[in-house]
């Protein structure tokens, strides 16, 4: 029993770490937590959610939605957040502009979308195989290497191409990456956009998991994704999946010797214990107070 | 600096001039609405604006004062509704008496919630608040057999003040919100010029100065929540003896996020702000019944256009007015205005 | 016993060394500045001794008690007030607030007091803004008591800055670079302003690249180098040491 939640915590903490991974590149280059990823998740289920409804497909159906959300998101940060960057703008306003945004995106899902959970297919679903008295799903295993592939995708463009390279560099330190003739706004832009790609993949794989798709549904798992990336060191990539998995498999571990309605509290716990033991999370570095 | 606009300008110097009388005046007018016989409808709507302007005010001490950001103030709203309704209805406690009690224990976890938060900034802060909001709505839900669980509390006993039964038919309720929102304003406005007001807002200005000054901001962040909590209880308290029934799911989210909203319209850091916030949010809905659907993305859009273009809101912004000296200080000059340079 | 007696201090930024075994001592009464090109490792020092970094090696005494390592508001309560290299004022509040912050610690009244406004209130708030007005006239910004900080010329914030750390009570001030920014008249009024100073009993310790200012009001002066003190001594000792013209300048011979 415990083994088999194991394995189920595991496939949903690598898609908290894919969501993760999202909270992560955003704060690594503007030192911002982005408040609307959830919104924006659950934005990519629904444009999934109406391209099946439209019977084109799953494939198209992931395609566009990676597409259409690396765009919003992009666009909330060139009309949204650059300008208030550009005013120089407290931290805080764009806290709040986070705030405002996810409300936003989230409400005229409930209005164009209707409050109510809507059917979504299964995705992959070949039956369940047996492994040492595990079952283990198809659409499971079909999470977990997709999540893997991505992640690792990710992990290359960051750490192998140039503009992986840029993207350290201005997340390092954004004057000098100026200085040395990254287009910052490029990099920020093309940081929102891989945000956008990963929270609409995370959003497709849960809304094919639990066939479900509604208005609310980046609320909660976002709000995981967040403990998961701060347990790691927000900021921090290789922290955010292995916080993701953490919370994955702390909630699994949460249910067998709790019981289920404990589990949605794991991830709070988990966050509240972070921020009150090491706040910069495993990963995390420490920064020190510029006078 | 752009020229002033000499009427613009005669006209706030009048009224500096004469505030105390606008107050009275403004006080008298409200007052006397409860004197004409309204509708239930508009006592309640009067009644829920000045709920909510006592909110926003709370708010205000958190987010305009020291700059902080907070999404759980439902949850105080929540407690001091609760512990107001399960004192009368089980206990059968005064209501005055409830009332009291409501406003201490919120403000007690006020106190928890700052403490807890007092090392936090930022997005942190604000993800513990909303976590905060979650944990007291799931205990509300589990911790049946005090709060009843999903079923709420019904069946508020109206207060009594002095064998007098408040309504919201025969105004009563409503009176007692205006008083409870003056009282607030009151002391929010000698908070503002104090020196717990002064060291609140220099958190918000510069918190590692202030350190640097001599001040234990993370005290002064603690009594921020404390009182932010006690004033949001003591809208929760009157709101439940308005409603007369609350359940768990009565304060969520979306409260908090209006709260929010009034604070941002209004102005963070101005009282009036916060006044004129509530009466906008509160009105709008029941202004503009058919789109009330939408009022959700315009709270969002309010906080999205309000950052960007008037983050000091309406009535935020800094007053020109001059620094009003405390009696029996001796000032050489003659006139010391607050006009930029 | 000096005022103030850093001893040994070294500190370490993960493998920078920002300062390499420093030994100060300031005297009640003096004016005593550091120079130093810049990263030299001045603006650590304030830190450390104000309690911003953590010291790890090195003991700092301050009226016979070490005063390392405790936090920041301990540290002004011991009797030391600063100012910053990059003014940091409450730019929202008005000069007279500012002040008045900086009073803050030694007012007290009860929450009750503040709510029923009794005298007890009402005493400690005039006789603070009395205390912070003629601090204000002192340093001549008494006329600006209204004004929005953010609304003051520079040079006139970097008084307002140095009002606010004298408000906290102490006699005992470090200025991070005071005369930054100042123009020749500024600059005059600020020294004449930081010898009166001295004239009432207060010791400063300040950090200052301005050398006519350096030269006409400190009793003595450290020079700091890459984090070591390559010099000590009275003003004209220093402008002619080898050592520390070398340091601003380069090496004889150097060509820019």
């Amino acid at each position: 029993m415990l083994l088999q939640q194991l394995v189920n915590g595991l496939s949903l903490g690598i898609v908290y770490a894919l969501i993760a991974v999202g909270y992560s590149l955003v704060f690594g280059i503007l030192r911002l937590v982005n408040m609307s990823h959830g919104a924006i998740y659950a934005f990519g289920a629904h444009i999934a959610l109406m391209v099946v409804t439209l019977e084109w497909g799953l494939v198209p159906a992931i395609i566009l939605s990676c597409i259409l959300t690396a765009i919003l998101n992009v666009l909330f940060d060139r009309i949204i957040l650059a300008p208030l960057r550009e005013k120089k703008s407290t931290n805080i306003a764009s806290l709040i502009s986070t705030v405002g945004f996810s409300y936003v995106v989230q409400n005229l899902l409930m209005i164009i979308f209707g409050s109510e959970r809507k059917a979504f297919p299964k995705l992959f679903d070949y039956g369940v195989i047996e492994v040492f008295s595990l079952r283990i799903n198809s659409t499971q295993i079909f999470i977990l290497l997709t999540s893997l592939i991505i992640l690792g995708i990710l992990t290359l463009i960051i750490y192998r191409t140039s503009i992986g390279l840029a993207m350290r560099g201005t997340e390092q330190n954004t004057r000098a990456a100026q200085l040395v003739g990254i287009n910052v706004k490029n990099v920020i832009t093309i940081t929102f956009a891989l945000s956008g790609i990963s929270a609409a993949i995370a959003a497709f794989m849960v809304a094919g998991y639990y066939n479900a798709v509604y208005p609310n549904m980046g609320a909660q798992i976002g709000l995981k994704a967040f403990s998961a990336a701060v347990l790691g060191g927000i900021g921090v990539l290789h922290g955010s999946v292995i916080g993701g998995l953490v919370v994955g498999v702390a909630e699994a571990l949460a249910v067998t010797l709790l019981g289920g309605a404990y589990r949605d509290a794991t991830a709070f716990v988990i966050l509240f214990l972070v921020l009150i033991i090491r706040p910069n999370g495993i990963f995390g570095k420490k920064e020190t107070v510029k006078v | 600096m752009k020229k002033s606009n000499t009427i613009y300008v005669k006209l706030k110097e009048f009224y500096w001039k004469n505030e105390k009388h606008f107050i009275s005046a403004l006080i008298a007018i409200l007052v006397s609405l409860y004197f004409l016989n309204l509708n239930q409808y508009f006592y309640r709507v009067l009644t829920m604006i000045c709920l909510y302007s006592i909110l926003a005010l709370s708010l205000n001490i958190v987010l305009g004062y020291t700059g902080r950001l907070s999404l759980g103030h439902a949850a105080f709203y929540s407690i001091g509704a609760y512990v107001s309704a399960i004192m009368q209805v089980r206990y059968n406690i005064d209501f005055f008496i409830a009332l009291i009690l409501g406003v201490i224990i919120a403000g007690f976890f006020g106190f928890l919630l700052g403490l807890t938060t007092m090392r936090l900034s930022g997005s942190y802060l604000a993800i513990t608040t909303i976590g905060f909001l979650e944990v007291i709505r799931m205990v509300l839900l589990s911790w049946e057999s005090v709060t009843n669980g999903a079923f709420g509390i019904q069946n508020i006993p109206r207060p009594k003040f002095f064998g007098y039964e408040l309504t919201t038919a025969n105004g009563g309720i409503y009176l007692l919100a205006l008083v409870a929102l003056i009282a607030s304003v009151y002391f929010s406005a000698a908070l503002n010029d104090s020196k717990l007001g002064r060291n609140l807002r220099a958190i918000k200005n510069d918190d590692f100065a202030t350190t640097m000054m001599g001040v234990n901001t993370n005290r002064y962040k603690v009594i921020a929540f404390t009182i932010s909590g006690a004033m949001a209880g003591l809208a929760g308290t009157i709101f439940a003896s308005m409603n007369r029934y609350i359940d768990p799911n009565t304060f969520n989210f979306d409260t908090s996020m209006l709260i929010v909203c009034i604070c941002i319209l209004g102005g963070m850091g101005s009282i009036k702000g916060q006044l004129l916030g509530a009466l906008l949010l509160v009105s709008f809905p029941e202004i503009l019944r058919s789109f009330a659907l939408y009022r959700f993305v315009v709270y969002g859009l309010i906080l999205l256009v309000m950052m960007r273009f008037r983050p000091q809101g309406l009535l935020g912004s800094l007053s020109t007015r001059p620094y009003k000296f405390p009696r029996g200080v001796k000032v050489k000059e003659e006139g010391i205005g607050g006009e930029p340079l | 016993m000096s005022l103030l007696e850093i001893k040994n201090l070294t500190k370490n930024f993960k493998g920078l060394v920002a300062l390499d075994n420093v030994s100060i001592h300031v005297e009640e009464g003096e004016i005593v500045s550091i120079i130093g090109p810049n990263g030299a490792g001045k603006t650590t020092l304030f830190n450390l001794l104000t309690g911003v970094y953590p010291v790890t090696q090195g003991e700092i005494v301050f009226r016979g008690q070490r005063i390392e390592n405790k936090s920041p508001q301990k540290i002004v309560q011991t009797g030391i007030a600063r100012t910053f290299q990059n003014i940091r004022l409450f730019k929202e509040m008005r000069v007279i607030e500012n002040v008045l912050v900086g009073d803050s610690n030694n007012i007290n009244y009860s929450f009750i007091d503040l709510v029923f406004k009794t005298k007890r209130y009402r005493n400690a708030e005039r006789e603070s803004t009395q205390k912070a007005m003629d601090i204000l006239e002192s340093i001549g910004l008494a006329q600006y008591a209204s004004y929005y900080a953010q609304n003051l010329p520079y040079g006139l914030q970097r008084r307002l800055e140095i009002a606010r750390a004298i408000a906290t009570g102490t006699s005992f001030l470090i200025l991070d670079e005071p005369a930054a920014g100042m123009n020749p008249q500024e600059t005059e009024d600020l020294m004449n302003f930081i010898k009166d100073l001295k004239g009432k009993g207060y010791t400063i310790l300040l950090i200052e690249h301005d050398m006519n200012v350096v030269m006409n009001i400190s009793d003595r002066i450290y020079v700091l180098d890459y984090g070591k003190l390559i010099a000590t001594g009275l003003p004209h000792e220093i402008a002619t040491h080898p050592k520390v013209i070398e340091a601003y300048l380069g090496q004889e011979g150097d060509e820019e």
